[in-house]
């Protein structure tokens, strides 16, 4: 128990070096900022972005597995996918409640999405040709997303925070679920097998690029970490994706498109090739093979049910003018 | 290429300052209150708060929060309050609301110095 200060505080309004004293104080004792606390303009914005675009990502991600609701091959399997599509629609939406506790609108920022004025991650822009494509990317782009999304449990501020811990507990599943019907195909024909390696070939390079550019093309990244938003390097995370991936590829009997990519005994890291940050330019400024479809398909969504939202409201509007 | 980071989560995107973050005004076209939802994760424990939702009203918030937040038998009952209904007390930690249970460590059992042999207590 801390000794009892009998000397009591000041009180009155305390100026903006006081308020950003108690803020940085906060962020180094690696406490949380809470939604009434005071905090710095960038620091806000910058959670906004991240946090707007998180949520947007889960949900356009709806879209590449949505589209195999309708033909996956067994009840089983359906099931299991409207359940994770279904997910992915709650993660959006616990993200999209954490970015309005810093100020932001719901609506407001899909009218942003839909307009192009906010992005969503590159990685929703490859199409899903293949069924095995559902299984690879619970495996890889899950994956990928759990290394990202683990260590912003513990991010400085607190919504987004819990948010996180609700969403990584969810993708654990998701990720389980891809790799189980992967093994499945893989115990299956051969021509189930090169589905799936098919599939591995395609997603591998674009889950590398998750991660985002080299940490030297990075330049905000240290002043995330400071402000305890951001907990690991782009390259950081990344490796960690690929250490814990080669095995599980290994294991499944698929092979990673990458001939560069080798063990290096000295570092105790699996080495890979070079990616190609070309193609992430393009698909991330919108030539990307699906960006114009989950666009307008996102847009789609809200004008075509507009009439539910307008009913929903009538209904409550109506029930509210009679006495209970 | 401006700014792009992985800290959103499910891959990099755009975190640079021309993303804009402000809401615009009329761009709201609904008019939905927002609801703080509560859930009770099972008998015999508080209900606490998990998140926050809109919903058109009271009713539809508890199917809202039903799907949204008890997708994995999380609670057996669920509250939601209009968050505009909360009365809270200041943010800051530091306000003279708490300051007279910080100088009171004699309410706390430590307080008390009991020898070792004394036993039960």
């Amino acid at each position: 128990m801390p000794a009892p200060t009998l000397d009591r505080q000041p009180a009155g309004s305390p100026d903006e070096a006081a308020l950003q004293q108690q803020f940085a104080a906060t962020i180094a004792a690696d406490r949380r900022i809470e939604p009434r606390d005071w905090m710095p303009e960038g620091y806000r914005k910058t959670l906004v972005r991240q946090v707007a675009q998180h949520a947007h990502s889960e949900i356009i991600g709806m879209q590449p597995e949505g589209d195999w609701l309708l033909a996956a091959p067994s009840l089983r399997r359906k099931a299991v996918l409207l359940a994770k599509v279904q997910d992915e629609a709650g993660h959006g939406l616990y993200l999209y409640s954490a970015a309005e506790t810093l100020g932001a609108d719901r609506a407001d920022l899909t009218d942003k999405l839909i307009e192009g004025r906010q992005k969503y991650s590159s990685i929703f822009n490859y199409p899903t040709p293949s069924y095995a494509d559902v299984g690879v990317i619970g495996w890889l782009v899950d994956g990928a997303a759990i290394c990202n999304q683990v260590p912003l449990c513990r991010s400085s501020y607190g919504p987004y925070a819990r948010a996180m811990i609700r969403v990584c507990k969810e993708e654990s599943f998701h990720q389980r679920q891809g790799y189980e019907l992967l093994m499945t195909m893989m115990r299956g024909t051969d021509e189930q097998r090169a589905m799936v390696q098919e599939s591995v070939d395609r997603w591998w390079w674009p889950s590398l690029m998750m991660f985002g550019p080299p940490d030297d093309e990075s330049p905000n990244t240290a002043q995330s970490m400071a402000w305890g938003i951001k907990r690991h390097t782009n390259d950081e995370l990344r490796q960690r994706f690929v250490d814990m991936t080669v095995p599980q590829a290994q294991f499944l009997g698929v092979t990673l498109p990458d001939p560069d990519l080798a063990w290096d005994e000295e570092s105790g890291h699996w080495r890979f090739g070079a990616i190609d940050w070309e193609e992430f330019k393009r698909v991330l400024g919108g030539q990307g093979p699906m960006n114009d479809v989950r666009i307008a398909r996102r847009r789609a969504a809200r004008d075509d049910n507009a009439w539910v939202v307008e009913a929903a409201t009538a209904h409550a509007r109506k029930h509210e003018a009679v006495p209970a | 290429m401006s700014e792009v980071t992985a800290a959103g989560g499910h891959g990099a995107v755009p975190t640079g300052p021309e993303v804009p973050v402000e809401p615009r005004p009329r761009a709201v076209r609904r008019d939905w209150p927002l609801y703080e939802v509560f859930v009770r994760g099972k008998r015999g424990l508080n209900h606490v708060h998990v998140g926050s939702l809109h919903a058109p009203d009271a009713e539809m918030a508890v199917d809202a929060a039903r799907d949204l937040y008890t997708r994995r038998n999380e609670g057996v009952s669920i509250w939601v309050v209009r968050a505009a209904d909360i009365t809270a007390s200041s943010p800051d930690e530091k306000d003279p609301l708490f300051a007279p249970s910080g100088d009171k460590v004699y309410r706390h059992p430590t307080f008390y110095e009991i020898p070792d042999g004394v036993p039960h207590i």
